[in-house]
């Protein structure tokens, strides 16, 4: 018999070959790896939120089975996915902003101030 | 009702065959969480890195420099210092990390019982030859491509499936379901590629080179059933995963052979009606690419059919910046010798081995699938470059196309 793969550790491994810099600082790149981990699973909790309160709705009363065993039919999968697109969205708020500023040249607040002052 | 949105299809949509691992309910929902998110990342924060290019990099760089880029190279390293793509790089880097966590986090969890399934369906069958004297090649072994913990050929435990497991349920995630139920969909492409273009050809022996999983040769066994097809890999795990798969999915005509296709010495000249490759060329070498073509040619019957499926190669014709992003996944996602094969030119590799001018051909061939569930290949509005179900099919009949 062999020993049994600790996959909760195993699930993480490294994959060979040297990462990227993408921010200039290891410990960014870690910060946002786990952040994006979480967003991951906040997403995951709402989608199971979702199949609870899909399932309580046509039934009233369900197990654990039940969620586990759950199939969106088409509409409810597109409803699902139209759900997660908005949550990510919502969360990429910061990047969508810093995309939409490249297409303006907006002066700084400081320097519109004065102008305006003496407008 | 009309679905307004790009969405992709749910995961709880995919078909399972004997080997499938079985996903709990979350587990399809972190794959649905990153379908989407690979989604958003290319169709909506994707055309930030061309408006950086054209707003600040490029001027940039012509201030710089006083002159454009000159190739792929110089726009890529000039890019890597504009905070738009830097983060989104980081952002895509991190999707294909977690899509790799989520797949081994479901497979490892239940390696036992797939192990057990595999041995089932591949225990006395003559179908799967594996040999362990066949080395895994550097180009395999350099690197674990696609961020793959393991790459094809890593083994958790002695005789597992778990490296060919992950990388078949995980295809959903990074193509965002485009290749269909059974991610076949370039499978599927070649059978409606051969009914069209040679109607009422029965190929009698088919090889598949770099088969991996065998998911796109599946459905050439299925469409031909009374067709011999030889699929060969270097990774044994693979090997295994895919011949279990085949089975359960009837396609008992494919012999699994563990084999290094730059060495087909086993089979004889002219044994073969087609040769086949599927996204694979761009996973092999400088040196290793011409030969594994030359074999390939020599065990290819007067009249056969060579046949590379790949994303486009790179032309003159084809704009610096689109190669430069198309170039994403070979510095940012593991795969060493994307940039380099993209490069090449195939018809002149092709000519090389001694097919002639006139026996060439290239065509365009789009992923098949269920079209009710999953997405229609070149709807999208923002292609995701590397990993779009749209490929350019390198081709060639041995002595001309027989009529």
């Amino acid at each position: 018999m062999t020993e049994p793969v600790d996959w909760m550790i195993r699930a993480n491994a490294r994959a060979k070959g040297k990462r990227p810099d993408f921010l200039g600082d290891p410990d960014k790149e870690r910060l946002l790896s786990m952040l994006m981990a979480v967003i991951g699973e906040v997403s995951v909790m709402r989608e199971r939120m979702d199949t609870i309160e899909r399932l309580l709705e046509t039934r009233g009363t369900i197990s654990r089975a039940d969620i586990e065993g759950y199939r969106p039919d088409r509409e409810a999968g597109y409803e699902r996915a139209a759900m997660i697109r908005e949550y990510i969205a919502r969360i990429m708020r910061g990047p969508q902003q810093m995309m939409e500023a490249m297409q303006s040249d907006d002066k700084p607040v400081e320097e519109l101030s004065q102008d305006l002052k003496d407008l | 009702m009309t679905h307004q949105f790009d969405v992709a299809p749910p995961y709880t949509a995919v078909a399972l065959h004997g080997v499938s691992p079985q996903p709990s309910h979350d587990e399809a929902a972190r794959f649905d969480f990153l379908a989407n998110l690979n989604k958003y990342l290319s169709g909506t924060l994707g055309p930030g890195n061309k408006q950086a290019y054209d707003t600040r990099v490029l001027p940039g760089f012509v201030a710089e420099h006083g002159c454009e880029p000159r190739d792929r190279f110089e726009i890529r390293h000039a890019m890597n210092r504009d905070p738009h793509h830097r983060f989104w790089s980081a952002l895509k880097r991190n999707s294909m990390e977690m899509r790799q966590q989520n797949g081994r986090a479901m497979v490892l969890r239940q390696i036992d019982e797939l192990n057990a399934k595999a041995r089932q369906y591949n225990e006395g069958r003559d179908t799967l030859e594996l040999d362990p004297s066949v080395a895994v090649p550097r180009y395999q072994s350099a690197i674990d491509i696609h961020c793959m913990p393991g790459s094809y050929h890593g083994e958790e435990a002695p005789g597992d499936v778990s490296a060919g497991a992950n990388y078949d349920c995980g295809i959903f995630a990074t193509t965002a379901g485009g290749l269909g139920a059974l991610s076949d969909g370039g499978g599927q492409a070649l059978v409606k590629w051969a009914r069209t273009e040679r109607p009422g050809w029965q190929p009698q022996r088919i090889l598949d080179i770099g088969c991996t999983v065998g998911h796109n040769i599946v459905p050439l066994a299925l469409a031909f059933p009374d067709c011999e097809v030889i699929a060969i890999d270097t990774a044994a795990p693979s090997l295994r995963y895919a011949h279990a798969r085949a089975q359960s999915l009837g396609a008992t005509n494919i012999r699994f052979v563990q084999a290094n296709a730059e060495d087909l010495s086993r089979w004889s000249d002219a044994s073969f009606d087609w040769v086949q490759t599927t996204m694979f060329l761009h996973e092999t070498s400088g040196t290793a690419l011409p030969r594994i073509i030359r074999e390939g040619y020599r065990v290819l019957k007067p009249g056969g059919l060579m046949l590379h499926l790949e994303q486009p190669q790179y032309s003159d014709a084809m704009p610096l910046y689109e190669q430069f992003i198309r170039d994403w996944d070979a510095f940012n996602n593991n795969e060493p010798f994307w940039s380099a094969m993209h490069a090449l030119d195939l018809k002149t590799i092709l000519k090389a081995s001694g097919f002639a001018e006139s026996d060439l051909f290239v065509t365009g061939v789009r992923a098949v699938v269920d079209t009710e569930i999953f997405p229609s290949a070149g709807d999208e509005k923002e292609e995701d470059h590397g990993r779009a179900a749209v490929w350019h099919a390198y081709g060639a009949w041995k002595g001309g196309r027989p009529e």
